[in-house]
C-alpha cells in the first residue's frame, strides 16, 4: 500500500515539474517573519535575512568568508593616523524608484542612523564618526574621533545599508534600495515577494528573476514543506533530529555550517555564590560539551570554550581551558565551601535547544552535587523583562547571534553582571586597533581571559542547518553576518 | 420580537465594552515591554527611550486606554507596535483567510453531523449506530492540531496533493486557495462533528421517544415523515444552542491550527502579536474574537426565537 502511494507521489511529483529549462525563481523559508523590511530602525535578525544586499546595499559588504568585499563604494583610502576614511563610490547606480545614488545618500543614510532619535540597533557603529563630508558626488569622507579597527567591517552590516532621502521613512512597509531585487508584495503572515532590479548596475551577475520568502515557524512544517517542494531553501532548519534525513535524501543537499550564534548559559556575576570563580569554573569542569551537542543538537552544533565564532579570522580554540572533569568540579565546589551540595536555578527559555540544554545541564550538575532547578522562562517577553532588564536569575540559557559580540562581556550593565577591567581594557584595545594581526591578537587575549575566567558557561556554537533542493547552486554555508544573500544562486540544468 | 432584539442588543453593547476594559487591565499587568522585546539582547539605554516615545508608551494607562476606546468609535484600530501599519488593515487580510476557514468549517461540521446524528438514533443499537459513536469518540479524544499534522504527512507529503501549508491569497484564484484552505478547515471540523453528532443523536432520541411522534406514527404517518417533519425540526434546537457554543471554539481552534497549517489568519496574528507584545493588536483582536462570540450568541438567541415560536413571547 505504501508502495504504491508512493509511486503515485513519485509520478505526481514528476508530472508537475517541466523537464526542460533552469528555474529562475526561488523560494526561501524562514522561521521568522520580519516585523518591517528596514534593518537601519529595528533589531531583528529576520530583516537582515530578507533584505540584506538582496534590497539594500552598503558602502561594501562582508561575503560568504566573513571578509569585507567592496560594494557601492568601489574602493577606499584610510589615512596613516586611521582617522580619515575616503570612499569612491560606484557610479550609474540608481534606487529602485529610479532616483540616483550619490554622496548625498550616504551622508544622509548615516546622519539619519546616528541621530540621537535612531532607533538603529547598531549605533555603535556610528559612534566614532566625528563628521561626514561629501566633496563630490563620487566620493565620501569620513572622519572619526578615535580609530576603529572594525569600522569598516560594521558597514558592511545591515545597519549601514544605504537609503534614500526621498523613500527612508517608508522603507519599513515600502523598501527601496540599490540591490539587485526590488520589492514586490508582503502578504504579511506568509510571504514576501522580490522581483529582478532592471536597473540593477551589476545586472549580468544575477541569475534569479524572483524570489520568495515564505515564513514557517512550525519545524515540522518546515520539513513538509521542503518535502513537498513548496519551498526550495531553508537556510537554517529548525529541526536538527530531522536534518540527518535530508543528508540522506539525494533531492536535497543539506549542509551544517556555522552561525554567529554561541550558546551560553549565563550566570549572575554579581550573585552569590557566582561571584566566586572557584564556583563558575567548577561547574564548567561539570559540563560535557560533546554530549550536551549530542543531546540538544542531534551532534551538528561546535562546542566551544570561549565566545567567539569560529566563523571570525581571530578565533581560537580555547575547549580545552577548562575541560570535563567531573573530579575537578567536586574538589573546586568543596573548596570553595560548597562540598555538602549547592541549589541553583535556571531560567530556560522556550526554543528547543535551550530547554534540552538545560534538562541536560542539570542532569551533567547533579553528578557534582549541584542542584539545578528548571525554571521555564517564555522568549522573549518574559526573559527580557526578569532576565535581561531585571537580572532577576542564578543562570539562564540563550544563543548570542550578533557577530563580533564578545563585547557585551564588557558592557557595564549588561545580563551577566560581569566585571573584569582587564577584559575591558583589552576588548577596548582590540575595537580601536587598526593593525589586523595585532588586533586578532587582542582578540585572542580576550577569548582566553573569558575562558578562564568563565562569566557564562560556553556551550556551543549553533550550526547552520542548511537544506536545499540539490539543484539549487551559490547558497551560503556558513553565515557569517546575518543574511539570506541570494545574489549569487542559480538553478542547475 | 423587536423587544427580544432590544433588549439583546443593549445587553451586548455592555458586554462588549466590559469585555474591554478587562482586556486593557490585563494587558496592564502582562510582562513585558514590548519595546526592550522589539530591541531584545542589541537594547541599549538610548536607542530603548527613543524607541518607548515612538511607541506612545511613555504615556500613563487611562490616556491609553481612552485613546484606545475613542480610536474603536471611530473605527480606528490603532497601529501595529511590530508591523507599524494600521491594525484595521491587518486585521482585514487575516480575516480573508480566518473568516473562510470557519466558514468551510461549519459547514463540513454540520454536513457531516446532522445526517450523521440523525441516523445513529432512527436505528438505535444498529451497526451505523456503533459506527458513529466509535467515530464521535475518536473525534472528541483527538485534538484538531494533531489531526492537522496527520493531514499534512499524509496528504501534502505523501500523495503531494495539497500544500502543506501557507495560504495562496485570493489572488492566486478561488481554487488554489480553496486548496490551502481545505485540509486545515477538516481539521478544524473533525473534532467539532464528532461532538455535534453526539448532541444530534441524542436530541433526536429524546424526540423520536415524545408522545406527539408517537400520534403521528399512529396516524399513519410513514416513519421518513415523521423524521423530516416532526423529529429533526424539533431536535434542531438544542443542536443549535451547541452550534452556537461551538463557534467560539472555532475561533480558538483556528489559532492552532492556522499555526499548524502556517495560514496567515487572525488566530496566528494573535500569536504572533502576544510573543512580540504587540499590545495593540493583542488588544483589538482579542475584543474582535469576543465580539464575533457575543454576536454570535445574539444570533442565536434569535434563531431560537424563530425556530420556538413559544419563546417570542417571553423577555
Amino acid at each position: 500500500m505504501t508502495k504504491r502511494l508512493l509511486t503515485a507521489a513519485l509520478l505526481f511529483s514528476v508530472s508537475v515539474i517541466p523537464a526542460f529549462a533552469a528555474k529562475t525563481s526561488l523560494v526561501v523559508g524562514m522561521p521568522i517573519e520580519p516585523p518591517g523590511l528596514d534593518p537601519t530602525v529595528a533589531a531583528p535578525v529576520a530583516i537582515r535575512e530578507v533584505t540584506w544586499v538582496n534590497l539594500y546595499e552598503g558602502l561594501v559588504r562582508i561575503d560568504r568568508t566573513g571578509k569585507v568585499q567592496p560594494l557601492l563604494a568601489k574602493s577606499w583610502e584610510v589615512s596613516p593616523d586611521g582617522l580619515t576614511y575616503t570612499f569612491r563610490l560606484q557610479e550609474g547606480v540608481k534606487f529602485h524608484d529610479g532616483s540616483a545614488f550619490d554622496s548625498a545618500d550616504v551622508k544622509f543614510a548615516f546622519d539619519r542612523a546616528r541621530d540621537p532619535k535612531s532607533t538603529n540597533a547598531q549605533k555603535q557603529i556610528f559612534a566614532p564618526i566625528a563628521s561626514i563630508e561629501t566633496p563630490d558626488p563620487a566620493t565620501v569622507v569620513i572622519k572619526l574621533k578615535e580609530t576603529s579597527g572594525n569600522f569598516l567591517y560594521y558597514l558592511g552590516w545591515g545597519d549601514a545599508v544605504i537609503v534614500a532621502p526621498e523613500t527612508a521613512a517608508g522603507n519599513a512597509a515600502n523598501p527601496v534600495g540599490t540591490g539587485p531585487f526590488k520589492f514586490k508584495s508582503w502578504t504579511r503572515g506568509d510571504r514576501v515577494e522580490l522581483v529582478r532590479n532592471p536597473d540593477y548596475w551589476q545586472k549580468d551577475k544575477i541569475k534569479l528573476d524572483s524570489v520568495t520568502f515564505r515564513f514557517i515557524n512550525d519545524a515540522q512544517a518546515q520539513v513538509a514543506a521542503l518535502k513537498a517542494g513548496d519551498v526550495d531553501a531553508f537556510s537554517n532548519l529548525g529541526a536538527p533530529e530531522l536534518f540527518a534525513e535530508f543528508q540522506k535524501d539525494a533531492r536535497f543537499k543539506a549542509v551544517a555550517g556555522n552561525t554567529e550564534g554561541e550558546v551560553v548559559a549565563g550566570m549572575n556575576n554579581a550573585k552569590k555564590p557566582f561571584d566566586d570563580v572557584r564556583v563558575r569554573r567548577a561547574l564548567m569542569h561539570a559540563v560535557d560539551r560533546k554530549a550536551l551537542v549530542d543531546g540538544a543538537y542531534s551532534g551538528f552544533g561546535q562546542p566551544i570554550g570561549s565566545f567567539f565564532s569560529p566563523n571570525q579570522p581571530a578565533f581560537v580554540d580555547t575547549t580545552n581551558v577548562i575541560p570535563y572533569d567531573v573530579e575537578k568540579a567536586k574538589a573546586l565546589l568543596k573548596e570553595a565551601g560548597y562540598g555538602n551540595g549547592l541549589s541553583i536555578t535556571i531560567k530556560s527559555p522556550q526554543m528547543a535547544y535551550a530547554s534540552r540544554s538545560a534538562e541536560l545541564l542539570s542532569a551533567m550538575m547533579a553528578e557534582v552535587g549541584v542542584d539545578l532547578k528548571i525554571i521555564p522562562t517564555e522568549f522573549p517577553a518574559k526573559w527580557i523583562e526578569e532576565v535581561f532588564k531585571n537580572k532577576d536569575y542564578d543562570v539562564t540559557i540563550v544563543a548570542h547571534t550578533e557577530p563580533l559580540d564578545i563585547d557585551i562581556f564588557a558592557r557595564d550593565n549588561y545580563y551577566f553582571n560581569y566585571k573584569n577591567d582587564r577584559f575591558k581594557a583589552v576588548v577596548a584595545e582590540a575595537a580601536k586597533t587598526t593593525d589586523e594581526k595585532a588586533r586578532y591578537a587582542k582578540y585572542a587575549e580576550a577569548q582566553k581571559i573569558l575562558a578562564e575566567d568563565v562569566p557564562a558557561l560556553f556551550l556551543f556554537q549553533l550550526p547552520k542547518l542548511g537544506v536545499w533542493n540539490a539543484k539549487v547552486q551559490g547558497l551560503w554555508e556558513n553565515s557569517p553576518i546575518p543574511s539570506n544573500d541570494v545574489t549569487e544562486v542559480s538553478w542547475s540544468e | 420580537m423587536l423587544r427580544l432584539v432590544i433588549s439583546r442588543l443593549v445587553s451586548l453593547a455592555v458586554t462588549l465594552l466590559a469585555v474591554s476594559l478587562a482586556i486593557f487591565l490585563i494587558m496592564e499587568v502582562l510582562p513585558g515591554d514590548p519595546a526592550a522585546i522589539m530591541l531584545g539582547t542589541a537594547a541599549r539605554e538610548d536607542t530603548l527611550a527613543a524607541l518607548r516615545q515612538e511607541l506612545g508608551l511613555d504615556q500613563p494607562a487611562l490616556v491609553r486606554y481612552l485613546e484606545w476606546i475613542g480610536g474603536l468609535m471611530h473605527g480606528d484600530l490603532g497601529q501595529s507596535i511590530t508591523y507599524k501599519m494600521p491594525v484595521s488593515t491587518l486585521v482585514a487580510e487575516r480575516m480573508n483567510v480566518t473568516l473562510p476557514l470557519s466558514l468551510l468549517a461549519i459547514l463540513i461540521s454540520t454536513a457531516l453531523a446532522l445526517p450523521l446524528g440523525v441516523a445513529a438514533a432512527s436505528r438505535r443499537d444498529g451497526a451505523v449506530d456503533r459506527a458513529v459513536l466509535v467515530f464521535s469518540q475518536l473525534g472528541v479524544a483527538v485534538p484538531n492540531f494533531w489531526i492537522g499534522l496527520l493531514f499534512i504527512l499524509f496528504f501534502s507529503t505523501w500523495l503531494g496533493w495539497f500544500p502543506a501549508g501557507g495560504f495562496p491569497g485570493w489572488s492566486s484564484g478561488i481554487w488554489p486557495a480553496f486548496q490551502a484552505l481545505l485540509l486545515p478547515a477538516l481539521a478544524l471540523a473533525l473534532p467539532q462533528a464528532a461532538v455535534l453528532t453526539r448532541v444530534t443523536r441524542s436530541a433526536t432520541l429524546e424526540v423520536i421517544g415524545a408522545d406527539f411522534v408517537r400520534t403521528a406514527r399512529a396516524k399513519g404517518v410513514d416513519k421518513g415523515g415523521t423524521l423530516r417533519r416532526h423529529v429533526v425540526p424539533n431536535a434542531l434546537i438544542p443542536v443549535t444552542t451547541i452550534l452556537g457554543l461551538q463557534l467560539s471554539f472555532f475561533f480558538g481552534g483556528a489559532i492552532l491550527v492556522e499555526n499548524v497549517f502556517n495560514l496567515p489568519g487572525l488566530g496566528r496574528l494573535a500569536y504572533q502579536a502576544l510573543n512580540q507584545r504587540d499590545l495593540v493588536v493583542i488588544k483589538d483582536i482579542v475584543l474582535i474574537f469576543s465580539g464575533l462570540v457575543i454576536v454570535v450568541n445574539f444570533i442565536v438567541d434569535i434563531g431560537y426565537a424563530l425556530l420556538d415560536p413559544r419563546l417570542r413571547g417571553r423577555s
